[in-house]
C-alpha cells in the first residue's frame, strides 16, 4: 500500500472514508492500514503499542467517529481527582484501593469490552477492571498510591472511548426513557395491529364466503400499509439483540423472534407481489405486540422490585443547612457535609447524613432504612441514619458521616454490586437457552425443507410457528423476574443482599450459625435485678447510679441513663477510673460505683454481703458511700425481639441452628437455653469458629453465618453465605453477602421463606417453560398451529412465567 | 361496495391519529406518574401545597 489512491478506503479504524491528502498509517497484524484522521491514528497506535491488536481481529463492529478531546477536556478529568467530587461515585477500600464506577460511551461490541479491560489492566497502579456490556458500566479499581483515577479516565480516551464517573440519577434517566420507548412501541403495535386484524378477520372471512379479488387486494395493500411501521419500528429491539447475539457467536432467544417476524413479513411480500398466496400480516402485529407486552410487564416488573432502591436514592437529601458560628447558616450540598459540622433539620425535612443529635426531641423514620414503620423516637445524644425523616421537631445535628461512607451510601452499593452479579441458575438458563435456541435454528432448516420438498403451499406457515411457538423467551426471562422480585420483597423487609448468589446459597442453606451472642441478644445491657440493702430505697440508689453515669461514656451507662430517672442530680467533682468505676460527690456525698474490687478499696466496705444474695449471671456493679455498701445491679443482656420465633421457626423448616459465642459460658448458656439451641459453644476463638464451620461443610452442610460482621470476618467469609446484622452494616460491607437492616430477628425467617419460594417458582418457571417449548415444537413443526396460534402460545407463555415471579413481591 | 374505498382509509387515518397522539402523550409526560394523580386529586392544596412536585414534568 502506497498511500496515493485515497479514493476507495475508509480507515481501518473507524470506518469512516479517508478524505483525499491525508496520509496516516498505523501497522496493524503486519500491514499499513489507511487512518482518516490523527485521531484515530494516534487511537491505533496506542492499540497496536499496548499489544491489543486482537481488537481489530475479534471486533465486529468498527467504532464510528473517535472523540478526538482537546487539552481542555482532559485537564478537567483532572477535577475527578479531587476528594470532593470524587465523594459520590468513589468508594476506598482497606488500604490505599479505591473503587469507582463508569459509565463508558462508545461500546458497540464485545470487542470493545476487551479492549478496555485489556488497556486498563495493562495501566501500573489498576488493580481489576470490570466492564459491563449490557449496562456500558465499568467497575474500576485502583491503588491510589500508584495511579489516580484521572490517569485512568485519560488512558480510556486513548484508545477512543469517553468514561464518566456512574451517577445513579443518569441511570434513573436511561431506565426511564427505556419505559417511555417501550410504551410508544407498544402503543404503535397495538392501535395499528387492531387494524391488521379487522382486515385480516375480513381475509379470514372471505376465505370462507368468497371475496372479489381487487377488494382482497386493497386489504393486502392496506396491511402491509399497517403492518410497515410496526414492523419497522414497534419490532427493532427484538432485531437488536438478536443482531447483538449473532455477532456474539451466540443464539439468544431473539434470534428465532427475528427470524419468525422477518420471515413471515417477507413471505407476505412475495404473496402480495405474486397476487396469490397468503399474508401474515396479523401474525407479525399480534406476535410484536404480544411480546413487547411481555418485556414492557417485565420492564415494569422490574423497576418495581427496584423501588425500594430507588426510594432510597431519593431519599438522600440533596442539600443541607449548615450552621456558621453564632445565628448564621448556609444552604449547602448535602455532599459537601463533612463529619463534625452541625446542620439543621426542620420538621418533615430529610436528614443529610448520619450524625448525632445534640439538641432536640422529635421522632424519626427510618422505614425506608430498617423496614422498620413505626416512628422512632429520638432525643439528645441518639444517632441518626442519613434518608430518615425528620417528623415532628426541630433538631439540631452533628454530622458523623457523610457522603460515601454514610449507612445510605454503603447500602446502595452493596445493592448495586448484587444486581451486577448474575447467580448461578441464571447462567444455566441463559446457556440452556441458548443450545435451545440453536437446535430450533437446526429444526426450522429441516422442517421447512421437508414441507417444501411435499407441500410447498405450507412451508412457510409452518416455519413460522414453529420458530415463533418454540421461541424460549419464558425460559430466559423464569429466573431474572424471579431474582429480581424476591430481591425486591426482602429489601422492603429490610433484608439486603449484597452478592448474587446470596440468594441461592441461602436458599439451599442446612446450617445457621449465629457467631455471636450479640447477634441474637441486643448486646446492650440492661438492668436486670437490684439488691439493696435494707434500710436503702431502691429508686434512691437508681438515682444515684444514672446521676453518675450520665457523666459517663462507657457502654454500659446507657443501661442506667435509658431509665431516665430523674432527681439525682448531676455529680460534682466527678472522676471516671477506667477499669474501675466511677465516683463523685451527689448531695454532698461521695459516691462509688463500678465492679466489687474497686469500690471497695475506694470505700473501705466489703462487699461480699450484697454479692452473697445474688445468683443471677450477668454483669455486676456495686455502689457503695464512705460509710456502707448500698446496692448490687446486675446487668444482663436482653434478647432481641423475634429471636425465639426465628429459632423454632428455622428448626421447622429443617434448618439446623448453632450458636458459636467468643462470650464465656454464664453469658451464652442462658441465651442458648432461652431460644432452645441444643447446639451451642462458648469461649470460641474467630479461628475455632471458622475451622467448625469448615468441619460442617466438609459433612455436606452448607452454612449461612449470622453475625454482626466486624471482628468475625473470617468466619463470615469462610461460610457459604454471610449475613451481618445491621448495626454492623458499615463495617460488614465488604465481607457479607447478605446485610440485615431490619431491627426484628424475624427477619432473616422471611428471607429464609422468600429464598426458597424464590427457588421453588424459578423451579416451576424452568419446568413450564421446557415443558411447553418441547411440547410444541413437533404440533408446530407437523402443521397444526397456525401462526396466530404460535404467537398468541408464546406470548402467554411469557407473560405467565412473569406473573408467576410476581408472587414473590406479594 | 365502493364505499370501503373511503372509508377504509377513514379508518386508517383515524388509526394514524391516536397513534400520533399516544406518542404525543408519552413525550409529553402523560404517563410518567399513573399512581400520583390518582391520589393527588384527593389531596386538600392548602395542606399538602408541595405534594406532586413531578407533574407536567416535561422531557428536556
Amino acid at each position: 500500500m502506497t498511500g496515493t489512491n485515497h479514493e476507495n478506503e475508509s480507515c481501518y479504524h473507524c470506518g469512516l472514508p479517508v478524505p483525499e491528502g491525508i496520509d496516516y498509517h498505523v501497522k496493524i497484524s503486519g500491514l499499513e492500514r489507511p487512518m482518516c484522521c490523527k485521531g484515530c491514528e494516534s487511537v491505533a497506535r496506542a492499540i497496536v503499542d499496548g499489544g491489543m491488536e486482537n481488537y481489530y481481529l475479534h471486533r465486529t463492529d468498527k467504532v464510528g467517529t473517535v472523540r478526538e478531546l482537546v487539552p481542555e477536556a482532559l485537564r478537567q478529568m483532572e477535577v475527578y481527582d479531587r476528594p470532593e467530587v470524587q465523594k459520590s461515585f468513589v468508594r476506598h477500600e482497606s488500604g490505599q484501593v479505591s473503587e469507582a464506577s463508569l459509565i463508558l460511551e462508545g461500546i458497540v461490541c464485545a470487542a470493545c469490552v476487551w479492549l478496555n479491560e485489556q488497556h486498563l489492566k495493562s495501566l501500573p497502579g489498576v488493580v481489576d477492571v470490570q466492564v459491563n456490556y449490557s449496562t456500558h458500566r465499568a467497575l474500576v479499581r485502583w491503588d491510589e498510591q500508584r495511579t489516580r483515577l484521572s490517569k485512568i479516565l485519560k488512558a480510556i480516551t486513548e484508545i477512543g472511548y469517553l468514561a464518566h464517573p456512574y451517577d445513579p440519577s443518569t441511570h434513573q434517566r436511561l431506565l426511564e426513557k427505556q419505559r417511555k420507548d417501550y410504551l410508544k412501541r407498544l402503543g404503535l403495535a397495538a392501535a395499528l395491529g387492531m387494524q391488521v386484524m379487522m382486515f385480516a378477520v375480513a381475509m379470514y372471512l372471505g376465505d370462507w364466503w368468497g371475496m372479489e379479488k381487487e377488494h382482497r387486494i386493497f386489504f393486502q395493500w392496506i396491511s402491509l400499509g399497517l403492518t410497515l411501521p410496526v414492523f419497522l419500528y414497534s419490532g427493532q429491539p427484538f432485531y437488536q439483540a438478536a443482531w447483538r447475539d449473532l455477532r456474539h457467536g451466540r443464539a439468544g432467544m431473539d434470534v428465532p423472534i427475528t427470524l419468525g417476524i422477518g420471515i413471515a413479513f417477507a413471505g407476505s411480500l412475495v404473496s402480495i407481489a405474486q397476487g396469490s398466496g397468503h399474508v401474515y400480516f396479523d401474525s407479525v402485529v399480534m406476535f410484536i405486540f404480544f411480546l413487547l407486552t411481555a418485556r414492557y410487564l417485565e420492564l415494569a416488573a422490574r423497576k418495581r422490585a427496584s423501588e425500594h432502591t430507588e426510594a432510597l436514592i431519593q431519599s438522600q437529601a440533596a442539600s443541607a443547612v449548615r450552621e456558621l458560628g453564632e445565628d448564621a447558616t448556609e444552604v449547602v450540598a448535602a455532599m459537601e457535609l463533612e463529619p463534625g459540622d452541625i446542620v439543621q433539620v426542620r420538621p418533615g425535612e430529610t436528614i443529610p447524613s448520619d450524625g448525632v443529635i445534640i439538641e432536640g426531641v422529635s421522632s424519626v423514620d427510618e422505614s425506608l432504612l430498617s423496614g422498620e414503620s413505626r416512628p422512632l423516637s429520638k432525643k439528645s445524644g441518639d444517632e441518626l441514619v442519613g434518608g430518615s425523616i425528620n417528623i415532628d421537631n426541630f433538631l439540631r445535628v452533628r454530622v458523623t458521616a457523610a457522603g460515601q461512607d454514610s449507612v445510605l451510601s454503603t447500602i446502595l452499593q452493596l445493592v448495586e454490586r448484587a444486581q451486577a452479579e448474575k447467580p448461578g441458575i441464571a447462567r444455566l438458563a441463559d446457556r440452556v437457552a441458548g443450545y435451545f435456541v440453536a437446535g430450533i435454528l437446526i429444526l426450522a432448516t429441516v422442517t421447512a425443507s421437508w414441507w417444501w420438498l411435499n407441500d410447498p403451499q405450507q412451508w412457510l406457515p409452518v416455519t413460522i410457528s414453529l420458530l415463533v411457538v418454540t421461541c424460549p423467551c419464558a425460559l430466559s426471562l423464569a429466573t431474572p423476574a424471579a431474582i429480581t422480585a424476591a430481591t425486591g420483597n426482602m429489601i422492603k423487609h429490610g433484608l439486603l443482599a449484597s452478592r448474587g448468589y446470596a440468594l441461592e446459597r441461602l436458599a439451599r442453606a442446612t446450617v445457621l450459625v449465629f457467631d455471636k451472642t450479640g447477634t441474637l441478644t441486643h448486646g446492650t445491657l440492661k438492668i436486670g435485678r437490684i439488691y439493696c440493702r435494707d434500710d436503702v430505697d431502691e429508686a434512691f440508689c437508681l438515682q444515684i447510679a444514672a446521676g453518675l453515669e450520665s457523666r459517663s461514656e462507657h457502654p454500659l451507662a446507657r443501661a442506667f441513663i435509658d431509665l431516665e430517672v430523674a432527681g439525682g442530680g448531676l455529680p460534682e467533682d466527678f472522676m471516671n477510673v477506667p477499669g474501675g468505676g466511677l465516683t463523685g460527690l451527689i448531695n454532698g456525698t461521695r459516691y462509688y460505683l463500678g465492679n466489687a474490687a474497686w469500690v471497695a478499696e475506694q470505700s473501705g466496705q466489703a462487699m461480699t454481703g450484697l454479692e452473697k444474695r445474688c445468683e443471677l449471671p450477668g454483669t455486676r456493679i456495686f455502689l457503695a458511700d464512705d460509710k456502707q455498701a448500698l446496692a448490687l445491679f446486675v446487668l444482663h443482656d436482653t434478647i432481641r425481639p423475634g429471636a425465639a420465633e426465628l429459632v423454632q421457626s428455622l428448626r421447622n423448616q429443617g434448618i439446623e441452628v448453632k450458636l458459636y459465642s467468643g462470650d464465656d459460658e454464664s453469658a451464652v448458656g442462658p441465651v442458648a437455653h432461652e431460644l432452645g439451641i441444643e447446639t451451642w459453644q462458648a469461649g470460641m476463638l474467630p479461628a475455632d469458629k471458622l475451622s467448625s464451620v469448615r468441619a460442617l461443610q466438609h459433612e455436606g452442610h452448607t452454612v449461612a453465618m449470622v453475625g454482626d460482621g466486624i471482628n468475625d470476618a473470617p468466619v463470615l467469609a469462610g461460610a457459604d453465605v454471610s449475613i451481618a446484622i445491621g448495626e454492623g452494616a458499615r463495617y460488614a460491607a465488604a465481607a457479607a453477602d447478605m446485610v440485615l437492616l431490619a431491627k426484628d430477628l424475624d427477619v432473616l425467617e422471611v428471607g429464609v421463606n422468600t429464598v426458597r419460594k424464590m427457588m421453588r417458582i424459578i423451579r416451576q418457571n424452568l419446568f413450564w417453560a421446557l415443558t411447553y417449548n418441547i411440547a410444541a415444537i413437533p404440533l408446530a413443526a407437523t402443521g397444526f398451529i397456525h401462526p396466530w396460534m404460535a404467537a398468541l402460545g408464546m406470548s402467554a407463555s411469557s407473560l405467565l412465567v412473569v406473573a408467576n415471579a410476581m408472587r414473590l413481591t406479594r | 361496495m365502493e364505499v370501503i374505498y373511503f372509508l377504509v382509509p377513514m379508518a386508517v387515518l383515524i388509526v394514524v391519529g391516536i397513534a400520533a397522539g399516544l406518542f404525543w402523550a408519552v413525550k409529553s409526560g402523560q404517563f410518567d406518574d399513573l399512581e400520583g394523580p390518582a391520589h393527588q386529586i384527593l389531596m386538600d392544596d392548602e395542606v399538602y401545597p408541595e405534594e406532586e412536585p413531578q407533574k407536567g414534568d416535561k422531557e428536556k
